[in-house]
C-alpha cells in the first residue's frame, strides 16, 4: 500500500514518519503527477490559506477532487479545512466533504490545548477502550455535518472535532503529533478496503 | 484528562504547522494582506523592518501594540511580534494582546546583557535566534519552542545565515558520530544543557523546528537554506524593500515548497523586478553587526 502526503506546506514530515514507522510506503505529493499509483492521501496540518494557494498555483485542485472521488483522503486541521465545502470565508477549498468548518474557532495560539477524547471507532484498535489524546493548535471546529457525513468525536461540550463521509476523514486535531497511531490505522483501513 | 493550555507540545506544535513555509516581516496592515495573499504562513508585525532599524539607529524597542493589533485584525494567519532580549515585560504585554508567537530578537536593542527571558513562564510560545548549536540549545533550555538562525538581519546578504545554519547542522552531524562518553565534554565546550545535547543526538536534529533568517532576499536564497536542511524561512527586509513585493513574496513561497526542483526555481525567479539593494556584511563595521547580541 502506498500513501501520499500533500507536501505543499505544513507538518507532512510528521505524517510520513508515522506511516513509515507503521511499515507503510509514504510519498511526498507536490505536483499532480505525484498522485499516480497512490492508494490514499493525507493532507497535513499547516496554514490552509497557504496550502490552498499553492494547490491552485500548481493545478492540483481538480486532480485532488478526482482522487477523492475514488480514493481515501484524510485531512488534519488545515487539511480538514481544505477538504470541506465551506470554511465561512473566501479561500480555495476542495469541496469534497459535506462539512462546514469554522477556522480558528477556539481563539488564538494562547488558547491552543490538549485534551483526552472519547473516540468509539478507535476502540477496535486497542484491547480495551481508552481515550484518544488530542492536540489542538489554532484549530478549526466542524460546525456542521451534512448529507451522509457522520461525527466521530466531540469535545465534552458536544462540538464536533472529527467526521467521516465514506472514505473521507477530517480531524480538527493532529494525530501526527502524538505516538498513538490508532487514527492512522483507522484511515489505512479505508485504503485497504479500496485496494481489495 | 482536563483541557490543558500553554503546554510545550502546543507551543512547539504551532511551529510544526509553519514548516515548509515563509514568515514575512510587515509594518502595516496593507503589507500583512499582501503577505497573506502571497501565501505567507505567518507575519512578523513590527514598526520598521531590520534594514530601516539599521538606517534609523538609536534604541529599537517592541512595536506599538496598536499597530500589532491592527495587523492581527487584518489577517487570519498567525501574527508574531518581537521583544528585546531579556525584556520580559515587553513579552508580558505581547502575550496580553494575544500575539501567536514572540520573537526574542537581537534585531532590537538588548534589555539585559546577561540573561534571556525565562520562556517557560509564558503560555505564548517563543522563537529565538542562534549562531551555533550551543546557543540554540541554551534558548530551548530557557523554553524557546522554535529556533531560527540569526544571519545578519537587514543586509540582504545571506552569507551569515549560511554560516549559522552550517554551524548548527554540522555540529549535529558531528555529535551523531561521537562516542557517548565524549558527549559531556562536548556539551561543556558548547555551553549547552547535557540532556538537550543527548536528545539532539538521538533525534539527529534540533528538538524544535528550525527556520533560517537574516539576509534572505531571493527565491534562490530561500531554496538554498531549505536544501541546507532548515524547516522554513523568515524573510525580513527582503520583500518589502524590493521593487515588486507581492510578486517576490509569492515567488519565495513557491521556492520554499519546490526547493529541490531547479526548473520550478528558474520559473519563479523570472521577472521579479529589483531585489533589495542590500549591504555586503564584510563591509559593515564590527560595531554595527547585530548577530553577536545574545548570550
Amino acid at each position: 500500500m502506498r500513501i501520499g502526503v500533500l507536501a505543499l506546506q505544513g507538518d507532512f514530515a510528521e505524517h510520513i514518519a508515522v506511516l513509515r514507522r507503521m511499515g507503510v510506503e509514504a510519498e511526498e505529493v507536490r505536483l499532480p503527477q505525484h498522485l499516480h499509483s497512490l492508494d490514499g492521501l493525507i493532507i497535513p496540518g499547516g496554514e490552509s490559506t497557504t496550502i490552498g494557494k499553492l494547490a491552485v498555483a500548481y493545478d492540483l485542485i481538480e486532480p485532488l477532487r478526482d482522487f477523492g472521488k475514488e480514493k481515501p483522503i484524510w485531512g488534519t486541521c488545515a487539511g480538514a479545512i481544505f477538504l470541506s465545502k465551506d470554511a465561512r470565508r473566501q479561500q480555495p477549498l476542495l469541496n469534497l466533504m459535506d462539512i462546514t468548518v469554522e477556522r480558528n474557532a477556539f481563539g488564538r495560539q494562547v488558547d491552543s490545548f490538549e485534551i483526552d477524547l472519547d473516540v468509539p471507532v478507535l476502540n477496535q484498535f486497542s484491547s480495551e477502550p481508552r481515550p484518544y489524546h488530542a492536540v489542538f493548535i489554532r484549530a478549526p471546529l466542524i460546525a456542521s455535518v451534512e448529507k451522509d457525513a457522520q461525527p466521530l468525536a466531540c469535545l465534552p461540550d458536544g462540538r464536533i472535532v472529527a467526521a467521516r463521509q465514506g472514505h473521507l476523514l477530517a480531524t480538527s486535531f493532529h494525530p501526527e503529533l502524538t505516538s498513538d497511531d490508532r487514527f492512522h490505522r483507522y484511515f489505512l483501513s479505508f485504503a485497504e478496503k479500496a485496494e481489495s | 484528562m482536563e483541557q490543558q493550555v500553554g503546554t510545550f507540545a502546543v507551543k512547539k506544535g504551532l511551529a510544526q504547522m509553519l514548516k515548509g513555509g515563509v514568515i514575512m516581516d510587515v509594518v502595516t496592515p496593507e503589507h500583512a494582506r499582501i503577505a497573506e495573499d502571497a501565501g505567507a504562513v505567518a507575519v512578523m508585525a513590527l514598526e520598521r523592518v531590520p534594514a530601516d532599524i539599521r538606517a534609523h539607529g538609536g534604541v529599537a524597542r517592541m512595536s506599538d501594540p496598536e499597530l500589532i493589533l491592527k495587523i492581527m485584525d487584518t489577517v487570519s494567519i498567525p501574527v508574531m511580534a518581537k521583544c528585546r532580549i531579556g525584556h520580559f515585560v515587553e513579552a508580558q504585554i505581547l502575550e496580553a494582546i494575544g500575539v501567536d508567537y514572540i520573537d526574542e530578537s537581537e534585531v532590537l536593542t538588548p534589555a539585559d546583557e546577561h540573561h534571556h527571558i525565562n520562556k517557560h513562564a509564558f503560555k505564548v510560545p517563543f522563537v529565538c535566534g542562534c549562531r551555533n548549536l550551543g546557543e540554540a540549545l541554551r534558548r530551548i533550555g530557557e523554553g524557546a519552542a522554535m529556533i531560527r538562525t540569526k544571519g545578519e538581519a537587514g543586509t540582504g546578504d545571506v552569507v551569515e545565515a549560511v554560516r549559522h545554519a552550517r554551524s548548527v547542522l554540522g555540529d549535529i552531524r558531528r555529535l551523531q558520530t561521537m562516542a557517548e562518553e565524549e558527549v559531556m565534554a562536548f556539551a561543556k565546550e558548547i555551553g549547552a544543557p547535557y540532556e538537550l545535547v543527548m536528545e539532539t543526538r538521538a533525534l539527529g536534529r534540533l528538538p524544535v523546528v528550525n527556520f533560517a533568517a537574516g539576509g534572505i532576499a531571493t527565491p534562490a536564497d530561500a531554496a538554498m537554506m531549505m536544501q541546507l536542511g532548515v524547516d522554513g524561512v523568515f524573510v525580513g527586509s527582503g520583500i518589502f524593500k524590493s521593487g515588486d513585493p507581492a510578486r517576490r513574496a509569492a515567488a519565495i513561497v513557491k521556492a520554499v515548497t519546490h526547493y529541490n526542483d531547479p526548473y520550478i526555481l528558474a520559473e519563479v525567479s523570472r521577472n521579479l523586478g529589483e531585489p533589495m539593494v542590500g549591504r555586503q556584511i564584510s563591509a559593515i563595521p564590527e560595531t554595527e553587526l547585530i548577530a553577536g547580541r545574545g548570550w
